[in-house]
């Protein structure tokens, strides 16, 4: 096996058995990207020199016993919407497409202080806007699992970076299902925290009350400890939550025995692909002999869930991208006058899905029609919460698919509402704040991963993570390998 | 007397004094190199956040309740939403349906009559960028430079019921306004460096009518006289239209301070959408009574009842009260001194005489000068005391006000201390009086002016220090042993 | 049924520029998501309070302290045009 191959787990033995260093980890991975970039196309940007640098750095600390983290010189890939000092931040748009932030993120900042060489910015729907990552300006992802379907999105150059071995781990953001469903498509582990356990400072808004940083792994042990990097308070975000964070890996005890698991039936109703849902309830059913139990439960706002998330995350990105106007950084087209300006630099500098939302956001905010649509989607929004509340009274935690589908193929999805469609499962979860993880749990007939969403309460991420990891066990006694 | 009756309401904007901007750590020092007080927050960089000052909530609570407002128990904080270069992430953080403050009024006088306007609400808000125009104004420059550092200093709207009557209410209520923003220090108030604005609304109505007339907006009011203009100019334009048949359009007009005149900005149906939504990026403020009640016991006695309390204390006229308490600092420096030389009216005299005069002369405050309210003092008591005469006090004064020095160093340095002794003063007068015989004789004869010559002559001789009174004295009972 | 001159005022009101197809396009588009949209007028709300923050929390505030910020230089670096350390924009019209 070459080291490219191993979880983040397995190269933290390896280092600190003294059997490699950082420097040769991370050049394996750079080599692995040499050799499948040109397919995948998971980065937007590679930084081979800086990574090396930091690994080489990581070495010396190891060598003097100096070391700033149990994670010093494990390299990541990191979504090219997490503002990066001196290294190209994207968004996938045209827009940023030269921006150079002068400042690290909070979780950015995270990962360097516990010695992590960062190996470059992942490909992603334009400013996290989609499900395929068809939408980003720059590039086209692959799924490494089947080149011919997409990665999922928006963070699909992260699943595709960790999926394809170009690097152990990865870091998504999730605002209506975009760490959960590329993880679903690609084989992977993928936690969306609870809304502000992990900080949004130096994350390029989308819908500021939906998104979150979440890890992406190729084990659920991974998971856990990048949830321990990049999780904490932060006085830089004001809806940074201020409570002690466990330690996520401790929370991996393999017993689950008296877990409630309820199953909502709005989640196996019509639309959902049949080899999907045998492979949850077979997962399902491992986890009933390890000791759950398990019930039906409704919830019945879901079917008002993708028009209301819509609605809100549409209103919050029209305002939060009305700052690229072409003055202070990104792309300017020179007009005559600012107004004109502004216009001819914003049409030429944002695509088709974007403007579509930035549209739909600004008419549900305008004099009229924010009570009927803003607020209206807010009201249902308190409703939705109401639900999960209600349900996490009886159960511990839900299972539903992550997809109605596993990976589609390049422009299948023919119109925008087609593509809103298949986050049907996703959304509620940010509507809520409330965690979820995705894990795989089989193939279909096409050999495509399925995968099969956990979702908490607020805060219950050592729930999901010990359940996802009690599963992964049973599932590796059986001779499983790692999909 | 006039068939229209005035309808005025004012907007004020003021910036608070807080070190540190408002959703960030960047300092409010004015002035500065462009763009040198600026951070990702106030620049609006993608991913950074803002987090709410606690001084700035504080500081909008004292004035709200300086200016007799409620404090409701939630405010929140909104987006409004419009594109402006001067305007880093294209939307303004203000408040709208929830303001910090609300239901205030303010008392003011003018020409001894006390009055009172309704206060609707004050918000907090923050500052915009400052903008520098090629030409001498916005639309004769073919481009503009902007300067961020402005940008995101923390601002109170105050918004007025429209209770004002005439242009000279409206500008007595806005230096009371002003004078109470100063006494509870959470403004300097410097209308030169903006840190004072104000717009007005003005409309006519017939006299008895109840109904609002159709309102214009004007801005640009720079100084209390060009809001004093400004008005005059609007109220006199409306009643012509009207006069000649006219209806008024409501729209804003700015003032030309130079042409005496406003001029049409925009019409009503270029008014904004601003789409004002709940700022996801903040929480809301919850005051509890206890807080309020923290900031009520802090507040400073304000100027109206200052200036009643030197009437009654200190036997003042209501001009001398209303000059001395028109400052906080003038007022304290007045109350010291009195403190050590009893005679307010004497102390209020040099006050508003002498020293307003050095004041002036050195363009400094009452704050910056190097005399103290002791020093004051101790020079009106040796002045009490004939040590020295008036006219050499202010001499002395002026000295102290250059130097610092204790009066008592500076009379003695200049050798001024009087001769009031009439045994020693007789025998320079006899000596005067021998010297000069034919103008005595004459002064015998009844020739008054020939008195301010011999004192004149003994002053002379003294140089300076003899006590004229005491001079006076010798001269007119020689006469008397003459006669 | 939102009209063609809404769609040109919801993008002006955005600062959005559409050709004659993306007006159609952006017109189909809005229709059907706000088709769909309406069907949340029979969920019944009265009385229920919006949310606008999926955690709530109240007074998050920091001390007013002065913390440094960017260097001049790098507060401009991006700055597309940038002149005597000032963002340059052309004519601003009210």
């Amino acid at each position: 096996m070459e080291l490219y191959q191993y979880t983040a787990r397995q190269l933290q033995q390896c280092l600190s058995d003294n059997e490699v260093t950082s420097e040769m980890i991370v050049n394996s991975f750079l080599a692995q990207i040499e050799r499948v970039e040109q397919e995948i196309g998971a980065f937007i940007t590679v930084t081979a020199d800086q990574a090396l640098e930091a690994a080489k750095e990581s070495d010396i600390r190891r060598r003097r016993n100096e070391l700033v983290s149990p994670w010093d010189g494990i390299p990541i890939a990191v979504k090219d919407n997490m503002s990066t000092k001196g290294i190209k931040t994207t968004c996938g748009s045209k827009i940023l497409a030269n921006y150079v932030p002068p400042y690290d993120g909070t979780v950015i900042r995270k990962l360097k202080a516990a010695g992590l060489p960062l190996l470059g910015k992942t490909n992603l729907d334009e400013f996290a806007m989609g499900s395929s990552t068809e939408n980003s300006a720059f590039a086209k992802t692959c799924n490494p699992v089947n080149w011919a379907k997409v990665p999922g999105g928006s963070s699909g150059g992260s699943a595709a970076a960790v999926a394809g071995y170009e690097a152990p781990w990865s870091l998504g953001s999730d605002t209506g299902g975009s760490i959960r469903q590329p993880a679903s498509f690609c084989g992977l582990i993928g936690l969306k925290p609870t809304y502000g356990l992990v900080s949004r400072y130096g994350l390029v808004a989308y819908a500021s009350s939906f998104d979150q940083i979440g890890p992406l792994g190729r084990s659920v042990e991974d998971v856990a400890d990048l949830m321990n990097i990049i999780s904490g308070y932060d006085q830089l975000d004001s809806t940074s939550v201020n409570r002690d964070c466990p330690n996520y890996a401790a929370a991996l005890t393999g017993d689950i025995k008296g877990l409630r698991i309820g199953l909502p039936k709005e989640y196996f109703a019509q639309g959902l692909n049949d080899a999907v849902k045998a492979a949850i309830m077979a997962a399902v059913d491992k986890l009933v002999a390890a000791g759950a139990v398990v019930e039906e439960v409704s919830l019945p706002m879901t079917e008002y869930a993708i028009e209301t998330y819509y609605l809100i995350t549409s209103a919050e990105a029209s305002s939060n991208l009305a700052r690229y106007d072409g003055v202070r950084y990104g792309l300017r087209v020179a007009d005559e006058d600012s107004i004109t300006m502004f216009k001819s630099t914003r049409s030429a500098g944002f695509g088709p899905e974007v403007k579509r939302r930035i549209m739909l956001g600004t008419y549900a905010l305008s004099t009229g029609y924010y009570d009927a649509y803003y607020k209206k989607a807010q009201q249902v929004r308190t409703l939705m919460r109401r639900e999960f509340a209600e349900a996490f009274a009886k159960v511990d935690i839900l299972i539903t698919p992550t997809t109605p589908t596993t990976a589609f193929g390049f422009g299948e999805k023919k119109n925008s509402l087609e593509m809103y469609l298949s986050d049907i499962y996703t959304v509620t979860v940010n509507l809520a704040g409330v965690p979820a993880l995705s894990m795989p749990v089989g193939k279909d007939q096409e050999h495509l991963p399925i995968g099969m969403q956990l979702i908490g309460q607020h805060f219950a991420e050592e729930a999901l993570l010990n359940t996802a990891y009690t599963l992964e066990q049973v599932k590796l006694k059986e001779g499983c390998v790692h999909e | 007397m006039s068939k229209y009756e005035t309808v005025i309401g004012l907007e004020i904007h003021t910036e608070l004094l807080t070190k540190s901007k408002i959703f960030c750590g960047c300092t409010t020092e004015f002035g500065g190199d462009p763009n040198s007080h600026c951070c990702p927050v106030c620049l609006g960089l993608p991913g950074a956040l803002p987090v709410m000052n606690q001084q700035a909530i504080e500081y909008a609570v004292s004035a709200g309740l300086a200016l007799n407002c409620r404090i409701p128990r939630y405010n929140k904080f909104d987006r409004k939403n419009y594109f402006y270069p001067d305007l880093p992430k294209a939307y303004q953080i203000s408040q709208f349906d929830l303001p910090i403050c609300v239901d205030g009024f303010v008392e003011y006088e003018l020409e001894g009559e006390r009055l009172r306007a309704g206060i609707t609400r004050a918000h907090l808000e923050e500052e915009a960028g400052k903008s520098v125009h090629s030409g001498n104004s916005i639309l004769g420059s073919d481009f503009s430079l902007m300067d961020y550092n402005r940008s995101g200093i923390p601002l109170i709207e105050i918004v007025t019921e429209p209770d004002l009557r005439s242009p000279a209410q409206a500008r007595s209520f806005l230096e009371q306004l002003k004078s109470i923003l100063e006494y509870t220090k959470v403004s300097d108030c410097k209308m030169q460096e903006g840190s004072l604005r104000c717009d007005a609304n003005v409309s006519l109505r017939p006299v008895g009518s109840l109904e609002l007339g159709t309102k214009v907006e004007i801005k640009n009011l720079n100084s209390f006289k060009a809001i004093e203009r400004a008005l005059e100019y609007e109220v006199h334009r409306q009643a012509q239209v009207y006069d000649q048949g006219g209806r008024i359009v409501q729209e804003t007009r700015a003032w030309d301070d130079v042409a005496g005149i406003t001029v049409t900005m925009r019409s009503k149906e270029e008014s904004h959408d601003y789409r004002y939504f709940p700022d996801p990026d903040l929480v809301p403020i919850e005051i509890d009574a206890h807080w309020v009640e923290r900031l009520t016991d802090a507040l400073p006695e304000l100027p109206l009842a200052k200036k009643q309390r030197f009437i009654e204390s200190y036997g003042l006229s209501d001009y001398e009260a209303g000059v001395l308490t028109a400052s906080q600092d003038f007022a304290l420096f007045f109350e010291q001194t009195v403190a050590e030389y009893q005679n307010g009216k004497d102390v209020a005299n040099w006050l508003m005489g002498e020293f307003s005069k050095l004041l002036n002369n050195a363009r400094i405050t009452i704050t910056d000068t190097q005399v103290t309210p002791r020093q004051l003092a101790e020079l009106l008591m040796t002045i009490d005391k004939g040590l020295i005469s008036g006219t050499q006090g202010k001499e002395v004064l002026s000295a102290m006000f250059t130097s610092g020095l204790n009066p008592s160093v500076i009379i003695k340095d200049k050798g001024m201390q009087q001769i009031s002794d009439s045994q020693a003063l007789a025998g320079v007068v006899d000596q005067i009086l021998a010297d000069n015989p034919k103008e005595f004789e004459r002064l015998q004869q009844g020739n008054e002016k020939l008195l301010g010559f011999f004192v004149g002559q003994v002053m002379k001789e003294t140089k300076g220090k003899a006590n004229p009174q005491v001079v006076n004295q010798i001269i007119s009972e020689r006469l008397r042993e003459l006669s | 049924m939102i009209s063609k001159e809404q769609v040109k005022r919801v993008a002006d009101l955005a600062r959005l520029v559409l050709t004659e197809s993306e007006m159609l396009q952006q017109q189909q588009d809005l229709n059907q998501i706000l088709d769909a949209a309406d069907r949340l007028k029979s969920v019944n709300t009265t009385d229920i309070e919006p949310t606008a923050h999926a955690i709530p929390l109240t007074n998050v505030t920091r001390d007013d302290l002065v913390v440094e910020g960017l260097s001049k230089n790098d507060a401009v670096k991006n700055g597309p045009e940038v002149t005597k350390g000032y963002f340059k924009v052309p004519q601003i019209m009210e």
